[in-house]
């Protein structure tokens, strides 16, 4: 009876292992989370380096009034309306510099609002 | 001031301009909106400035001051008068002071008074008009977006600068479906409008948002062409068979789509001063049945 428990104990942990790892195995991978605050006339950051192929979520929010965030690129818009978050997500199939900038006419420096995202192999 | 002849203009452009003939259609046998027949078409031509940037103070252009002054100068000396001008936006140069942009707006349209011919047309560029949705533009020159007829041929000014996002917006765009439906299929029609309506180079925001809807209205019509300011220098570019002419500016050159990392304007050169701007007449001639685009100087160097 003693060693039929034991046995019966050994097994049940054994089963929660394979699981625990199955679970592993199979949960999806975290996302790389990015914040970027804008406000006239900049975003912070302004140079956002990514590796080709893996997957990011850009959390973006505006300071002071809408701006836009462009990255013709590599396929990425959106408006930023201050007060909520406004998630992009990019997936780089391309390696290289590539700009992004606001698209949305925000004031007398709105035209050198601009930053970049680097992609790596 | 030397007075341009109209056939001088020709021999400047084997020097220094260039002379664009788009290609276009024939243009006799417009049509008449009002009775929907074709008739005649008659020789004429119009003046387009652009990116005039009043209000600008900078390393670009130490001559700011003095340079929209020295281009009505060379417009009102030409030999012959355009039938009119069209201004292609961006009168003033931005500010974020309301006050201040209504003052810009006031000096412009004092200086612009001096032109001789009367006939000027105006539309706005997102200097003048995306901070404020065109209201100070409005309180000066009028609607942001209309059309009119010329000796047969169907002018649309369409705004694409109103909205800050650079859309032109389903209203607008609704209009321009309506304005176009009035019209005879072969109907000859020109486009004036501010930023380019395709996508020139979307990296530096050269583009408008919905500006492919506009072109799929036009598209159908066999006689289009459009003529736009924005990008600061001659450029020319098929949708279909649509052309689109970009104009210089008169205050600062910008580099070539994609030439460079930034779109930073192009150093002012004390050895040619404004080199780089200036604005174009556009000649609808019936014996070649062409408009033919001439880039001229500020001042004749």
């Amino acid at each position: 009876m003693k060693f039929k428990s034991y046995g019966f104990f050994l097994i049940v942990v054994m089963m929660l292992y394979v699981n625990a790892n199955t679970a592993q195995a199979s949960a999806p991978v975290a996302e790389q989370v990015i914040k970027i605050t804008s406000k006239k006339f900049d975003y912070t950051p302004n140079r956002i380096t990514l590796k080709k192929g893996v997957a990011v979520v850009l959390e973006l929010t505006a300071g002071d009034v809408v701006m836009g965030f462009n990255a013709p690129d590599l396929g990425a818009r959106a408006d930023i309306i201050p007060g909520k978050v406004t998630r992009v997500r990019i997936v780089p199939n391309k390696a290289g510099s590539f700009v992004f900038f606001c698209d949305i006419f925000c004031g007398s420096g709105h035209e050198d609002m601009s930053g970049m995202i680097t992609v790596i192999e | 001031m030397k007075k341009y002849d109209r056939r001088d203009f020709l021999k400047l452009a084997g020097i220094g301009g260039v002379v664009f003939a788009s290609g276009l259609h024939r243009l006799a046998g417009a049509a008449d909106k009002a009775t929907g027949a074709n008739t005649a078409y008659d020789d004429f031509y119009f003046v387009q400035l652009s990116d005039t940037h009043w209000g600008f103070e900078g390393a670009p252009n130490p001559d700011a001051k003095v340079t929209l002054k020295k281009a009505i100068a060379a417009v009102n000396s030409l030999a012959e008068p355009p039938d009119f001008i069209v201004f292609t936006g961006d009168l003033t140069h931005t500010t974020d002071d309301p006050k201040l942009r209504r003052k810009r707006m006031a000096e412009f349209r004092d200086i612009v008074a001096e032109l001789k011919v009367k006939n000027v047309r105006f539309m706005p560029g997102e200097h003048d008009a995306s901070l404020d949705k065109g209201e100070a533009y409005q309180e000066f020159f009028g609607k942001t977006h209309y059309s009119f007829d010329h000796k047969g041929v169907h002018f649309i000014v369409l705004d694409n600068v109103s909205d800050p996002a650079a859309n032109i917006g389903e209203a607008q765009l609704q209009w321009l479906g309506a304005d176009l439906k009035q019209l005879s299929a072969d109907a000859n029609i020109v486009v004036f409008t501010h930023r380019p309506l395709f996508d020139l180079y979307p990296q530096w925001d050269w583009a408008t948002r919905d500006g492919a809807k506009a072109v799929e209205l036009l598209l159908p019509h066999p006689h289009v062409t459009v003529f736009y300011g924005h990008i600061h220098q001659e450029h020319h570019h098929m949708t279909g068979h649509i052309p689109h002419h970009a104009a210089k500016s008169l205050i600062f050159p910008l580099p070539a789509p994609g030439s460079q990392p930034k779109r930073a304007p192009l150093p002012w050169d004390a050895a040619h001063p404004y080199s780089g701007l200036g604005f174009r007449e556009v000649e609808a001639e019936i014996k070649t049945t062409e408009y033919v685009i001439t880039e001229l100087p500020v001042q004749k160097g």
